[in-house]
């Protein structure tokens, strides 16, 4: 992240969105917005004096990056390996910014000038040639499972939260310790929340049971707790990773067959209270079991963004049944699109893990930088074209044309070959006869028609 | 083929490159038996069928026109058969008016994999045509 953050030929545009893009394969205009961080990135230098000098002497804000598990103050750096190495202001918390009435200690300590609590949006427009979308995904969210009782028992976490708490760099360097304040004796990690389920996502998230792995293994080393894990199949695929799965149970993991049913806090035996209790079957042996635990993990599946939609209609991308992003073949060109020159990256297009992520990203990259070395490109001769004698300039086939290859130039329609496809659908639309599918014209089809009749 | 009848009807049928085509193809692989009567002409998508193309092929002789596409929602090209399903209803609401029974003329959706499908929609319209016997004698009538 650092390294791309530095490399001269790589402009990193941050708290910045894309609003709108036209153009079409090796001329794209993207439309960028870019919000304001109230920190100059050209002057500061990232010593984070800033952050001392707030007024608020103490973190008092949910801290994003550690879900909520920390406090920053007003102005923060988002998290330590943040690039570009500069702080930022948010304008809910800051009292200038909210009220225009604080002594401004940031400013003040700033020995370069850098905080300007007067920058605003900016918009631009930048010229580029090709785009890999890596939105990425969003987990998913857990209160959609009310069984298993995220939010209701403050003990139950997302995997993402005790992945902050194992963390040597989260809110608690590390350590286990739960909402309560007590370390966990015994840790539930349930499997498949939000995945493989009829009721949430059919889908298998795919990297779940790896991280689950992951944090059944840390967490035990880190608080020495007597972990229980959750699964409905063990899906292990990658390399090392049966391994390590098997390193697990060598360690003494306990591994559970069965979709846990729910977890509460109704103790009904010796030895539950004030513990959660997650009711399971055990299909290995048949039986209904009751697993009173300190601590519940979810492993969240994954999903697509909550703004694909807008983001598909910017950059024309399909999505598939399960709303990721639709790569233009399965198996064959798993990182192009249906829209030339737009490629996809990473989780955008379904859940993979950081292996996978980063080979796919390379992909898109690869095949990005080979589109435009080329210089020029290939198109099927299949294209529609406009006869403009014929052209009475009645506009009717601009909106039926998918890819928007149709324009007026000079009150008549032209098709942009780079755009169009070769559908057909404006020749058969057009009332004047002005546009002919180069291979499928008219004539040809009537000569085919009556080939096939006599 | 002999028919009892006697008839035995053309049908133009135009099909998409990407979804029917193949579905037909698939069909012929997998030897399975659709009739003969069905004469395919090849399109890029549905939505290039226009109107025109589909009177040419009644008054090229054709007994029976099924134009057939990718499902909606499936077309190659996003959006082409929307176009195809807005166009053939009004075309079929309007053969009427120059003498031809609407009922010879179909819309139907068969995608690549649906090779079973394809030979039952062809059978199921070539009885069909079989049935309402050859157009010239309906539009002399
Ligand atoms: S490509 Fe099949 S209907 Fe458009």
């Amino acid at each position: 992240m650092m390294d791309a953050g530095r490399h001269p030929r790589i402009k990193l545009m941050t708290c910045s969105e894309v609003v709108a893009v036209s153009g079409y394969m090796g001329n794209y205009r993207a439309t960028i917005r870019t919000k304001p961080r109230y920190i100059r990135e050209d002057l500061c230098v990232g010593c984070l004096q800033c952050i001392d000098a707030c007024v608020f002497k103490k973190p008092r804000f949910p801290d994003e990056f550690n879900m909520g598990l920390g406090l920053r103050k007003p102005v923060y750096l988002p998290f330590p390996q943040a690039t570009p190495q500069v702080p930022l202001i948010d304008p809910e918390n800051c009292l200038q910014l909210k009220t225009g009435k604080c002594k401004q200690g940031c400013a003040e300590k700033c020995e370069r000038k850098a905080v300007d609590f007067e920058q605003k949006e900016k918009i631009q427009e930048v010229q580029v040639g090709t785009i890999i979308v890596a939105t990425g995904f969003k987990t998913v969210d857990p209160h959609k499972v009310p069984y298993y009782g995220y939010g209701k028992y403050p003990n139950v976490y997302t995997a993402l939260e005790a992945e902050r708490l194992v963390s040597a760099s989260g809110p608690t360097e590390g350590e286990v310790i739960l909402r309560d304040g007590r370390k966990p004796e015994t840790v539930g990690i349930i499997h498949c929340v939000g995945s493989r389920d009829e009721k949430t996502n059919r889908w298998c998230s795919r990297v779940c049971c790896m991280y689950s792995l992951k944090l059944a293994h840390l967490i035990r080393e880190h608080s020495g707790a007597k972990i229980y894990n959750f699964y409905i199949d063990m899906r292990t695929p990658g390399k090392g990773y049966e391994e390590f799965y098997n390193k697990l149970l060598e360690e003494g993991v306990q591994f559970i067959r069965g979709r846990v049913a729910e977890v509460t806090d109704w103790a009904v035996k010796p030895g539950e209270e004030g513990k959660l209790i997650l009711r399971v079957e055990d299909t290995m042996i048949g039986q209904v079991r009751r697993i009173p635990v300190d601590m519940v993990v979810l492993s969240t599946g994954l999903e697509s963004q909550p703004d694909a939609a807008k983001v598909s209609a910017l950059f024309g991308l399909s999505r598939s049944a399960d709303g990721f992003f639709a790569e233009a073949h399965p198996k064959l060109r798993p990182v192009e699109t249906n829209t030339d020159g737009v490629f996809l990256a990473g989780c955008a297009q379904g859940p993979r893990d950081v292996p996978d992520a980063v080979a796919h990203a390379g992909a898109a990259a690869s095949m990005a930088i080979a589109l435009l070395n080329k210089g020029e490109v290939t198109i099927a001769p299949t294209t529609a074209k406009v006869v403009r004698e014929k052209c009475v300039g009645c506009g009717d086939c601009l909106p039926v044309c998918p890819y928007t290859a149709i324009s007026r130039v000079e009150g008549k329609a032209e098709v942009n070959a780079a755009l169009c496809k070769g559908c057909g659908t404006c020749v058969a639309t057009c009332p004047s006869g002005a546009i002919e599918g180069l291979h499928f014209t008219d004539e040809q089809l009537v000569a085919q028609i009556e080939g096939v009749l006599t | 083929m002999s028919v009892e009848s006697g008839f035995d009807p053309k049908i133009v049928a135009f099909m998409c490159n990407w979804c029917t085509y193949a579905g037909a193809d698939n069909a012929g692989v997998a030897r399975m038996e659709s009739p003969h009567n069905i004469l395919a002409v090849r399109v890029m998508c549905s939505g290039r069928v226009s109107p025109e193309m589909v009177i040419r092929a009644f008054r090229s002789g054709a007994d029976g026109v099924l134009v057939m596409g990718c499902h909606i929602g499936d077309c190659h090209y996003a959006a082409g058969n929307h176009r195809t399903a807005k166009r053939m209803p009004l075309l079929r609401n309007l053969l009427g008016y120059v003498g031809i029974n609407p009922e010879r003329m179909e819309l139907a959706w068969v995608s690549a994999g649906e090779a079973p499908r394809f030979v039952e929609v062809t059978q199921a319209f070539t009885k069909k045509i079989r049935n309402l016997g050859p157009l010239a004698q309906e539009v002399t009538e």
